[in-house]
Order: C-alpha cells, then sequence, then structure tokens
C-alpha cells in the first residue's frame, strides 16, 4: 500500500473549472515531489489555475514561461541549480498543445541534452485554457470549437515520439489513479537526467461530461484500453497494475465514447476504425512488455 | 592588475571579457557572424578555463528562455547572438526584461533577409529596440571587451535589474582583429544578488497573472530602472576609467566643441567619421562627431544647440526613416538633421563618403547612399 502524505501542497479554492483532471493529478505530484521543488509552466490552464498576483495556489515556487519555452527554461534552471549545488526537483507541468505542439521542439532539445528534470504533459486533449480548440493530442472524432464536426485524424502519438529519445524514465499515468502518479512521479524524481511522464487529464468542459464524472471516466479510458498506463525505466517496459488488469478484457470503447458528449458526432464507421487502433495499440504493448521482460 | 596587450577579433574579445566576468550557465545556439564567441566560450569550459555549464540549446528561443531559468535562481547568465537568432528571440527578451533578470547578451548585427546576407546593419537590434534591453553599440575590439565586463555590473546592479545588449557590428568588428588590453577586472564587477531569485524555502508565483493596475505598475518599474540606468552607467564606466585608465560616455564626441557640423553615428561607422572630421577641418570644415554608444538608455543631454547633425542610419524604418535621425529628432525637436541611411547589408561606407555627405548636406531632408539623386 503506497503511503502518500497528508499534508496538502496546494492551498484551498483553486480558480479550476469543477471536476478539473489535471488539478487532481497536480495534488498527487506536489506531494510526491517535495518542498524542494520547482514548477515550471508554461502558458495552459494551469497558468491561470494558480491565482491573479499577488495571490497563489501552491506552495513551492511556479515560474510561469511562454508557450513554446517550457523545456528550455527547465534546462537552464536545473543547470544553474546543479551548478551551485542544489538537488531542488524542477517539474515542468504543461498541457498537450504546449507539449505535443508548440513545445515540442524545446521538449525534444533538452531531452536529447539529457537535462536533469522531470517533465510532465497533462493531456485534455485541447487547447483548454482558450476553450477547447483542437491539437495535436486531441482524438479522432472528438469536437472541439476548431473542428465542430469532430476532430478527421487520429492523435499525435506523442509518447513514441519522446521515448525515441531514450530517456532513462518514461511513464503514462491517468488523474483517476492518483497511487499511480505519486508512485510515479517519486520514481522519476529519484532518476537523474531527463523524465517524461504524460498524464491523461479528463476535463469536464471540453469533454462534456458532467464534472464529478471526471474520475470515472479516467478509468473508463484505462478500462477500454484507449489509455493505458505503463512505465519504461531504461529499456525496462512494464505495464501498470490497472492496465494489467484491464488488458485481460478490455471494455468496448464506444462505451467511453458514449460518455462523453465530444463524441457524439462519432459514427459507427469512426467508431469501428477508433475500437480497430485500440485493439492493434494494445497488440503492440502487449508485445513490448513480454519482450521486455524475455530479455530483462 | 596588469593588462596584457593581445591581438584579436572583437568576437573573441567579447568571449575573453565573458570569461573572466565567471558567468554561470551560457545557452546559445550559433550564428554567422556571432558563431566565434560562442566557440571560443565552449572552448574555455571544454578545456577547463571556465567553470560555466554550457548549454548547446537547439535554437535563439530556448538560448534566451535558458538564460531566463538559469537567471531567476540568481546566478550570473551569459547568451550571444546575430540578426535572425536575435529575432527568434524577441518574444524571450521581452520575458527577460519583464521578469527583470540580469542577462547579458553578445549581439553582432547582421541585416535581416530576404535575401540572405550576412553582412553589418543595424536593424536587427533596432527592431527590438522597445523590449526593455539596454543597448549598447562598441566600435573598437577594446570597447567590446570593456563594455562586456561593464554590462554585468550595470546590468546586475539592484536599481537597473535589466538585461543588456552589447551591439557589434559583423564582419567589419567582430571578425577584424585589433590590438587590446586584455584586463582582468578583478572584482570590478561584484558578485551578483538578485533580490527575487527563486527560494523553495519563501515560494512564490513568478510571471502570474497580474491585474491591469499592478501590471501597469510594473512596466512603470521598468521605465523607472531605465532611467535610473543613466546613473549606474555613468558611474560604472566612471569606476572603470578611473581603475583601468579608459574611459567611455554614453555619447563619445570628437571635436565637437566648437564644431557647425556633426555626423551622428552609432558603431564602426561612428568611429571611421572621425577620420572623415579630421579630413574636413583639413579643408576648414568645423565638423566634429557624435558616437551615439547606449541607444537605450537613450542620451538625454545631447549637446546640438547650433550645429547641422548629419546622421547616419545603418538602418530603415520603412515608412518612416532612419531610426537614429528619427529618435534625435523627436528628443530635440529643434534639432536640424541631414539624414543618410548609409551601409545596410554591409555596403561600404568611407571616411570620404561621410566627408561627401557632410559637404553636401541638406537639413531636412533624406539621402540614401548609392542611389541616384533622380530615384531618392
Amino acid at each position: 500500500m503506497t503511503e502518500i502524505p497528508k499534508e496538502e501542497m496546494l492551498l484551498k479554492c483553486p480558480s479550476t473549472c469543477a471536476g478539473c483532471g489535471s488539478l487532481l493529478a497536480l495534488r498527487y505530484i506536489l506531494k510526491a515531489a517535495g518542498k524542494d521543488t520547482v514548477l515550471v509552466i508554461p502558458a495552459c490552464c494551469n497558468s491561470v489555475i494558480q491565482g491573479v498576483y499577488p495571490y497563489m495556489l501552491h506552495t513551492v515556487p511556479v515560474y510561469n514561461i511562454a508557450f513554446a519555452a517550457a523545456a528550455a527554461c527547465a534546462s537552464g534552471m536545473s543547470e544553474a541549480f546543479r551548478a551551485v549545488g542544489k538537488k531542488t526537483n524542477v517539474i515542468v507541468y504543461a498541457g498537450d498543445g504546449g507539449t505535443a505542439d508548440i513545445g515540442i521542439q524545446a521538449l525534444s532539445g533538452a531531452l536529447e541534452r539529457g537535462e536533469d528534470f522531470l517533465y510532465i504533459c497533462y493531456d485534455n486533449e485541447a487547447y483548454g485554457n482558450t476553450g477547447m480548440q483542437r491539437s495535436g493530442a486531441t482524438p479522432l472524432g472528438a469536437i472541439t470549437t476548431t473542428t465542430p464536426n469532430g476532430k478527421t485524424v487520429n492523435k499525435k502519438d506523442l509518447d513514441r515520439i519522446i521515448e525515441a529519445h531514450n530517456l532513462p524514465y518514461q511513464a503514462t499515468a491517468c488523474a483517476s489513479y492518483p497511487a499511480d502518479i505519486y508512485n510515479k512521479v517519486k520514481k522519476a524524481l529519484s532518476i537523474p537526467g531527463p523524465k517524461f511522464i504524460h498524464i491523461l487529464a479528463p476535463c469536464p468542459p471540453g469533454w462534456r461530461t458532467p464534472s464529478e464524472k471526471t474520475v470515472e471516466i479516467g478509468k473508463m479510458a484505462v478500462k477500454s484500453g484507449i489509455w493505458v498506463l505503463w512505465e519504461k525505466e531504461y529499456d525496462k517496459f512494464t505495464i501498470s497494475a490497472p492496465s494489467r488488469a484491464a488488458m485481460k478484457k478490455p471494455s468496448p470503447v464506444v462505451d467511453y465514447l458514449k460518455a462523453q458528449g465530444r463524441f457524439r458526432k462519432v459514427d459507427d464507421a469512426t467508431a469501428a476504425k477508433i475500437q480497430a487502433q485500440v485493439d492493434k495499440n494494445l497488440k503492440k504493448i502487449a508485445a513490448e512488455a513480454a519482450y521486455s521482460e524475455e530479455n530483462a | 592588475m596588469s593588462d596584457k596587450l593581445v591581438m584579436s577579433t572583437g568576437n573573441k574579445a567579447m568571449a575573453a571579457a565573458v570569461k573572466m566576468v565567471k558567468p554561470t550557465v551560457v545557452a546559445a545556439y550559433p550564428i554567422t557572424p556571432q558563431t566565434e564567441v560562442i566557440e571560443a566560450i565552449a572552448e574555455y569550459v571544454d578545456g577547463g578555463e571556465m567553470t560555466a555549464r554550457y548549454i548547446p540549446v537547439e535554437s535563439e528561443h530556448s538560448a534566451m528562455t535558458a538564460c531566463i531559468g538559469a537567471s531567476i535562481t540568481g546566478v550570473r547568465v551569459f547568451t550571444a547572438t546575430s540578426s535572425h537568432g536575435l529575432l527568434y528571440m524577441h518574444e524571450m527578451l521581452h520575458w527577460a526584461a519583464g521578469a527583470r533578470l540580469p542577462i547579458v547578451m553578445g549581439q553582432i548585427n547582421r541585416t535581416l533577409a530576404p535575401g540572405w546576407n550576412i553582412w553589418a546593419e543595424h536593424s536587427d537590434a533596432l527592431s527590438q529596440r522597445d523590449t526593455g534591453w539596454l543597448q549598447v553599440y562598441v566600435s573598437t575590439v577594446q570597447e567590446a571587451y570593456d563594455a562586456t565586463i561593464m554590462a554585468f555590473r550595470i546590468a546586475e546592479d539592484n536599481r537597473v535589474l535589466l538585461p543588456v545588449m552589447i551591439n557589434m557590428d559583423g564582419f567589419l568588428l567582430s571578425h577584424i582583429m585589433q590590438p587590446f588590453e586584455m584586463t582582468e577586472p578583478g572584482d570590478f564587477v561584484p558578485q551578483i544578488s538578485l533580490p527575487h531569485k527563486i527560494d523553495v524555502n519563501d515560494p512564490k508565483g513568478y510571471g502570474a497573472m497580474s491585474p491591469s493596475d499592478i501590471h501597469f505598475t510594473f512596466r512603470h518599474d521598468m521605465e523607472k530602472a531605465m532611467r535610473a540606468s543613466r546613473t549606474v552607467i555613468a558611474e560604472t564606466e566612471a569606476a572603470f576609467a578611473k581603475r583601468f585608465g579608459r574611459s567611455y560616455a554614453p555619447i563619445e564626441e570628437y571635436l565637437c566643441d566648437d564644431a557647425d557640423v556633426v555626423i551622428v553615428a552609432m558603431g564602426t561607422l561612428g568611429k571611421e567619421a572621425e577620420v572623415a572630421a579630421d579630413l574636413l577641418r583639413k579643408e576648414g570644415v568645423k565638423a566634429g562627431v557624435m558616437r551615439i554608444r547606449w541607444l537605450r538608455p537613450f542620451p538625454v543631454d545631447m549637446k546640438i544647440e547650433g550645429k547641422d547633425l548629419v546622421v547616419i542610419d545603418r538602418d530603415y524604418s520603412f515608412g518612416f526613416g532612419g531610426v537614429v535621425a528619427g529618435e534625435i529628432q523627436a528628443r530635440y525637436p529643434q534639432a536640424k538633421i541631414a539624414s543618410v541611411i548609409a551601409g545596410l547589408g554591409g555596403q561600404e561606407v568611407t571616411y570620404e563618403d561621410m566627408a561627401n555627405f557632410v559637404r553636401t548636406r541638406k537639413v531636412g531632408t533624406e539621402f540614401w547612399f548609392g542611389i541616384p539623386s533622380e530615384e531618392q
């Protein structure tokens, strides 16, 4: 059983939308990281959630930076801390647009250089802060304000792009599984060099789901296999417990789609296409885990 | 402190000055004609002559951002760029100044495409005029070295806390060799002490959303710091002169006291203009030179009463005019200016050409050097 500290690192009454998945995730990220931590936040929902000057939600320093700049800012900060002998955790907390789209160059550069910080992308699958426009991480079929009839192309496979940089630690997580997030952040911060965690963060207004359903929707994503929890420590690839259980008999993806207003224009053919993609991906992931185990 | 007389390019002199003030972090991306600066620093770091962390970033946007990330932890940082690299940093230049970070940057002036051209022009730096950076323009290898050392002391002064850009003409100065005195600055640049550095024991939000009235105050504070920097620059240059024997002023004047006509220019053109003034004096023309060193903060005490000004702009603001001429006219409405646009894209401008600008000047007009008069 994971012992998660009771101490809260976020103050009360944040200005999030009700049921915000990204804040739920951040709550456990900070519990795992502790006080000797600086958050670097590019333009995203979380640069608003933190509050308006001079007030602040967090009990660790937060450095806001331009949209494309998070990973480069963390690089400079981490190098400076290490140069003066400080072990302070530098954690980027960025949305999917700031990671998969506009911020990917700086992120790729930092990963290639082997900078010592943890980059966490909370993925609500659209530009939430500006009112839900499509991003590269928006999935096929999802309605956004710039894809009013549903997105016609697939979600960018960010994890495979990150993986190509051969970093020492990489994981996926979901806001609905706090203990899994806590453990992964703890492990990531124990490893020197670049670390990346990709967290699915359900977004009630964007996904058009009831505020109280955030945890449930995230669990449906994992149970259907459309979102798989795994971690990769150097070459050791492991499927995390909730997904291991789910992959024995994944629930139909259509249940996950039907639970959200953003997928209401998905027709049967598109639903079948999404299911086929999920099936294929699950096979690939199972094979990768098996290969990793055999070659351990 | 013993001075060593050495031969060096402007770029390498700048790198040597950076080594002397011991920054903790240098983040940089290569671009012609700046490359030699960051190559020299990389060699110092690799060779153990410098203990800085050198971050070979993947873009200039990231170079400035990495400097910002490092600077907010309270350490000394440096970067260098040119031309399109500077433009690619544009967003982060505002961020650095707005965050009140004393970043020092070598900026090797080069024109902008299209067409591709790597030669000297001031349009790159002047298009960043309103970002909140201090801008100094140098004219010799010695000055490149000295200004770089002084820039750290000025930027890091708690009355300023704004970033400083040291401008040097591409190739005309960056790549030419001149002898210079490699002065060891010793404790001339004091240890950095950033009042708003990140402290995990006193957590604060940096750059959070700010309401309009508070934001307005932040901006006014920047302008107050700009004004205060005039005093800090004067103090620093006076202290430098006293200690190392080389004196500088925001405007370097040459034969101006009794001059009827004064050539105004920045960088290498301003130095070359001194030869033009000598030539004109032999002809009986009372000519002088004002070389503007600090464009930001803008000089507030130009002694131009009763003099014609021949302002040479190695830049242009399309639909308006030469930037320096325009700035002077705006600040000194009584100024009698003959505006000359010359040297764009590295166009050669000799002291003889400059003497001609003076001889043929028409106050109140604009003249593009090299374009036939009927096309002007």
